[in-house]
């Protein structure tokens, strides 16, 4: 054979063990994620809730997260308005802005952008806080003092992160909805009350609840994953960075992952 | 009391511990010597089971502590306390709820009780008023101390102690091995030590056990290991910068080198 030819076979060779090597860690970590999914449902239908330490952990996920939701959510309702406007505008269809709004605020946009500023905000300092405790041996004096860190540090921020992410994302529906009728009111020329009539219109209850289960499933992503790295953390304040990093991102790519699942089974579902 | 037998344990493809076989008696105290990074920690965390290893056993009374799960483990670590190498404290709880973690968690003592128990442990390690400091805000003497605090805070029958006396000043290191040997009469407590510190091997040690290349490579009373005739020991003890372990270091060094130019 050619020197070429056997060096392009080798490179083909490096590619596919590369890939398998990348295929085999996506498993595991899914595996891990996995794992400490049912360890963590497990651990919460055999022990006692602590409602002090979920309740603190709400507050920290869910209330300091208030604002970015806030901000989030207006802009997005309104750029979602003017460029709807932008469009139906060609059809004389400048009112079905709020129903557009309106649709893709609660299906679509409301729980997938605040899962997003969420895992970029909560899922990276859940990773931080754990993966530092976990280089600092923490976790292992904690194991020493016969208590389950699933029970005392999971189980807290899991639930957390399920119900926060829930209430957010009602928060951020009705934020961005504002934000589309502020731009139709003031700037498009729509009434306000033909505005909120279209709103009402346009939704149904189905367009709420499909939407409000996409936030329960990100919100239990955003907890484990942030959970799972930093449990994982190896090695100094350097491999906490890395952790944090991988956590952010899984938990980004899980979310749209979930999010495109989610809508082709509601799709053919219902 | 403690039997090690034959215990194994790699990272990767890096050994760590090679057959370590050890028994230790009750009521004794054991120091652990061996050169930094040769396993001493992880040695101390295969014994409180928080590490598993490749192979081999370790019987506790008797019982493999391997094969111990859920509430029996619990119960078993209720018995058994480690003070960590970095204090390992906890940084969002105060030092009160530190040193009281065990009892707040799995006890029925109140409040009250627990405070004075945590007071009375401090007092042991030399700190008072500290109770109301976060774990930032002390330095990394008193840090240990609460550490050990912590440790004794449960009563336990075996205390690991990993090199309780480092990074403090000679007087207090002093008092921490005042404090051992205290425990030891007193409570019964079976101990192991492990440090590098040969003052206080000497002074706490019932017996010393010398760790290297993965195994246990000595093992006697203070006595036999100073007049040890082992040069790997010796080099050890009397910290001569050459020797057979530094030899031994060097020529690893070199055979890598050249390994290097092959590549
Ligand atoms: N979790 C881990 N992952 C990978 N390697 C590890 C891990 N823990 C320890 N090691 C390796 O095991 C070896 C022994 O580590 P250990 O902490 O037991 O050393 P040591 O004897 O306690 O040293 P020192 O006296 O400096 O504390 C080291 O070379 C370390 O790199
Ligand atoms: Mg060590």
């Amino acid at each position: 054979m050619k020197l070429g030819t056997v060096r392009r076979m080798t490179g083909l060779l490096h590619w596919m063990a590369r890939l398998g090597a990348k295929s085999i860690d996506f498993f595991h970590e899914a595996g891990g994620i996995s794992i400490l999914f049912a360890r963590t449902v497990y651990t919460m239908s055999t022990t006692r809730l602590r409602w002090s330490q979920c309740v603190d952990q709400m507050n920290r996920i869910g209330v300091t997260s208030l604002p970015l939701v806030f901000l989030t959510a207006i802009f997005t309702g309104m750029v979602l308005a003017l460029q709807s406007a932008y469009q139906l505008r060609y059809l004389q269809a400048v009112q079905f802005t709020a129903d557009l709004v309106a649709l893709s605020i609660t299906r679509e946009l409301g729980p997938v952008l605040t899962a997003m500023v969420v895992a970029g905000r909560v899922g990276a300092g859940i990773t931080a806080e754990l993966g530092t405790m976990k280089v600092t041996e923490q976790i292992d004096a904690l194991q020493s003092l016969a208590t389950d860190p699933v029970r005392y540090l999971v189980v807290p921020r899991f639930v957390a992160s399920f119900f926060m992410l829930f209430v957010l994302t009602i928060y951020a529906d009705f934020i961005g909805m504002l934000g589309g009728y502020l731009v139709g009111v003031f700037k498009l020329d729509i009434s306000s009350s033909q505005y909120i009539a279209r709103t009402f219109d346009a939704l149904v209850l189905k367009d709420i609840y499909t939407g409000l289960i996409k936030a329960f499933v990100f919100g239990i992503v955003i907890g484990l994953v942030g959970c799972y790295f930093g449990f994982k953390t190896e090695g100094g304040a350097e491999g906490v960075g890395r952790a944090t990093t991988l956590s952010v991102v899984t938990a980004l790519v899980l979310i749209i992952s979930f999010d495109c699942l989610c809508t082709a089974l509601f799709y053919f579902m219902f | 009391m403690i039997q090690i037998v034959d215990l194994h344990k790699s990272f990767g493809i890096k050994p760590v511990l090679q057959g370590v076989n050890l028994e230790i008696r009750k009521g004794e105290t054991l120091v652990i010597i061996g050169r930094s990074g040769c396993g001493k920690s992880v040695l101390l965390k295969h014994i409180i089971g928080l590490l598993h290893p490749d192979s081999g056993k370790i019987l506790i009374n008797q019982v493999n502590t391997l094969a111990l799960r859920g509430e029996a483990l619990n119960q078993f670590r209720l018995k058994i306390s480690m003070v960590f190498q970095g204090a390992a404290l906890f940084d969002s709880l105060t030092v009160m709820e530190n040193v009281g973690f065990l009892l707040y968690e799995h006890s029925e003592l109140t409040r009250a009780e627990i405070s004075k128990r945590v007071r009375e442990k401090l007092r042991m390690v030399g700190l008072h008023g500290v109770e109301n400091l976060m774990p930032s805000e002390l330095s990394g003497g008193m840090k240990k101390r609460v550490g050990i605090a912590r440790a004794l805070c449960s009563e336990p029958s075996i205390l690991l102690y990993d090199e309780p006396t480092t990074g403090l000043d000679p007087i207090m290191a002093d008092a921490i091995n005042t404090l051992i040997n205290r425990f030891h009469a007193k409570l019964d407590v079976t101990s192991i030590v492990v440090t590098h510190d040969m003052t206080s091997a000497y002074k706490i040690a019932d017996r010393i056990a010398m760790l290297y290349d993965g195994k246990i490579i000595a093992l006697g009373t203070p006595d036999d290991i100073r007049n040890t005739l082992d040069p790997v020991v010796k080099q050890f003890i009397t910290g001569e910068a050459v020797g057979p372990i530094t030899d031994r270091e060097r020529k690893f060094a070199v055979d890598e080198y050249n390994n290097l130019g092959d590549i």
